[in-house]
């Protein structure tokens, strides 16, 4: 402030000269956050309105009719469901351990040079896009999977009641399992730097005073972390399931896009709600077949918004009890 | 007598225990591997076959008709190039925008935790989702796809982005500094613009580059939104080549020429895509 305008005691000159522009920049700045929740708005009122002919016509059977028939103008989306969520599950069921001992790797037994650069590769393949998975999932995996993994299966399992049935269908690395396998390679990242990242909330305190009474490194996690970071490792895996169901590239490529529900293999193609959409929307005309896409959209859109929700939640509660616990 | 036997069930113990911890500690140490073993593998064969895809014509040459001799990704280069720089551009001003509002307006408010949490909830949302409500929203009203249609559905996936990593990089910023402006007269929106926003400029430009490394993968959302074009077009409001796509439509075809070509446009796509994340970790590095 100049000596001149000090006697006079008026206001700073800066808010002199722009009077508005306080007002302008809470309006921009609140209007970008109103932006974003009519974002969340916009999508669910499109997606209804978008496949209202479908809900109408099926109601929530359509959630169990597994006839999927554009040229009879028939369609139910039980196949796809159950494509998104056996390949999510196939996913998990991989990804968990494997992130799990990728996470107690960082944490607790790396030592401290290797420490970053094993976290930047596990996060530079989250960073891989997913048609690139999808790409070499098809070209380079599944040969190699038919031909190691499903041939040698069959002929182990042929003819055992369950597994047996499990095996059976064509061995051609493309179907159900080697989706699942893609997805878990691709969601392994996501979980296990979550993972990572709330085992490191775990006050060191807590850990030391395991250790001085003699527990091995494997005690401490199973009994002292484990426990304490409990809500967050189930919101690092439901974060991960988030991503397997809505992933599309990756299991396009691999799941074979074929409507069928005959039987339990894993081998089989099948079809999953995000392969669906990508395959047939561009093509299919106005009306109901379009608009059960749509559903099927939908209906994606609410099990994942489920999902993270849950995966948000327990990774809040994890934080409230950091404060409160240490 | 009795104490020998305690010692050696102790002793037994000991071991087991001893045991149990060497096989879940050589398991993690498995995971970690298997971890790290996709992420080579999959880089191998992507330099592998990419490298003998590429050539000067992937850059000159339009996307060839099936089994042609000759032929390039240059129009689905230049696509993805203009979709991607637009959707940022977008989508860069209302993440920062939210952002903002999230780290220096609405820590306290209902508003503000609802934003941040569906803004979480967005951030991992099933992107072809997104890009069936572009469809819905704009295709469908216009009766046709197009490039603008492509760049919005992009600016859609950068907006979480942006703003989950300005709201952090800002909240990071000491308040002191904010005190310290405030208490020489400073209004707020200037205290945000000069000083606070400024502070965190390292950490938001890392935001920005992560999004555009993801969005240059994306190609559910565009699936539908600006299709995909066999041509040179520079007119948004025309379909829309882009690297993305073209790769997914190459890639599942049987023709060797469409699919070496997919090799060359992954191997692009992946270094382009590594090097941005790589230079944002640089960059974030250096400020901090």
């Amino acid at each position: 402030m100049s000596k001149e305008s000090a006697p006079h005691g008026g206001p700073p000159p800066m808010a002199q000269r722009t009077p508005w522009a306080d007002g302008l920049f809470s309006v921009l700045a609140h209007g970008a956050a109103w932006l974003t929740l009519a974002l969340l708005a916009g999508i669910i009122v499109s997606l209804v309105i978008g496949a209202f002919p479908a809900i109408e016509k099926y109601g929530l059977s359509f959630l169990w009719r597994s006839e999927w028939d554009p040229v009879n103008d028939e369609y139910g989306g039980l196949v796809m469901i159950y494509g998104t969520l056996m390949t999510s599950f196939i996913a998990l069921l991989i990804a968990v351990p494997v992130s799990f001992g990728i996470a107690l790797f960082l944490t607790e037994l790396s030592p401290g040079w290797l420490k970053r650069p094993l976290g930047i590769a596990i996060e530079l393949l989250a960073a891989v896009p997913s048609i690139v998975y999808g790409m070499w999932g098809l070209l380079v995996f599944s040969p190699i999977l038919s031909t190691y993994v499903q041939q040698p299966l069959q002929s182990v399992f042929a003819g055992v009641p369950l597994l047996g049935s499990l095996v059976s269908g064509p061995p051609v690395g493309i179907g159900l399992l080697s989706a699942g396998i893609i997805l878990a390679i691709m969601v392994i990242p996501f979980i296990a730097s979550v993972m990572r990242d709330v085992f490191e909330v775990t006050p060191p305190m807590l850990k030391e005073s395991a250790y001085a009474l003699g527990s091995t490194t494997w005690e401490v996690v199973s009994k002292i972390v484990l426990p304490y970071t409990k809500s967050g490792v189930v919101g690092g895996i439901m974060l991960g399931l988030g991503r397997a169901l809505g992933e599309t590239m990756a299991v396009t490529f691999v799941i074979g896009n074929f409507n069928q529900l005959n039987s339990l293999s894993l081998f089989e193609a099948a079809n999953s709600i995000t392969s669906a959409l990508a395959n047939e929307f561009a093509e299919a005309g106005e009306g109901l077949h379009s608009a059960s896409l749509i559903y099927l959209g939908l209906v994606l859109f609410f099990i994942t918004f489920v999902v993270l929700s849950l995966s948000k939640l327990l990774l809040m509660q994890l934080k409230k009890g950091e404060g409160s616990r240490t | 007598m009795s104490s020998i036997s305690i010692d050696g069930a102790r002793l037994a113990l000991h071991r087991k225990r001893k045991a149990v911890n060497a096989v879940a500690l050589v398991l993690s140490l498995g995971a970690m591997v298997f971890g790290v073993f996709w992420l080579i593998w999959i880089l191998f064969e992507t330099v592998y076959l990419g490298v003998g895809g590429l050539a000067l014509s992937v850059f000159t040459e339009m996307t060839p008709p099936p089994q042609a001799e000759v032929g390039g990704l240059a129009n689905a280069i230049f696509g993805s190039a203009v979709m991607v720089t637009l959707a940022t551009l977008v989508g860069t001003p209302i993440g920062i925008m939210a952002g903002i509002y999230l780290a220096e307006y609405g820590q306290k408010t209902w508003l503000g935790r609802i934003t941040q949490f569906i803004n979480d909830i967005l951030l991992s949302a099933p992107s072809i989702v997104i890009g069936l409500f572009i469809y819905t929203v704009i295709v469908a009203r216009f009766k046709s796809y197009s490039g603008w249609a492509g760049v919005l559905a992009l600016a859609l996936i950068v907006i979480p982005v942006v703003i989950r990593t300005t709201e952090n990089m800002l909240s990071l910023i000491p308040n002191a500094l904010r005190e310290a402006a405030y208490a020489l007269g400073t209004p707020k929106w200037k205290v945000i613009w000069s000083i606070t926003l400024k502070a965190a400029r390292a950490g938001v430009i890392t935001g920005v580059l992560l999004a555009l490394a993801r969005i240059a993968g994306e190609t559910a959302p565009l699936l539908f939104t600006a299709l995909s074009n066999q041509f040179w077009t520079s007119d948004l409001r025309e379909p829309m080549a882009s690297l993305p796509v073209t790769i997914f439509k190459f890639a599942m075809s049987p023709y060797e020429n469409w699919q070496k070509l997919a090799w060359a446009g992954v191997f692009l796509i992946t270094m382009g895509v590594l090097a941005l994340n790589i230079l944002a970790r640089v960059l974030f590095r250096n400020k901090h």
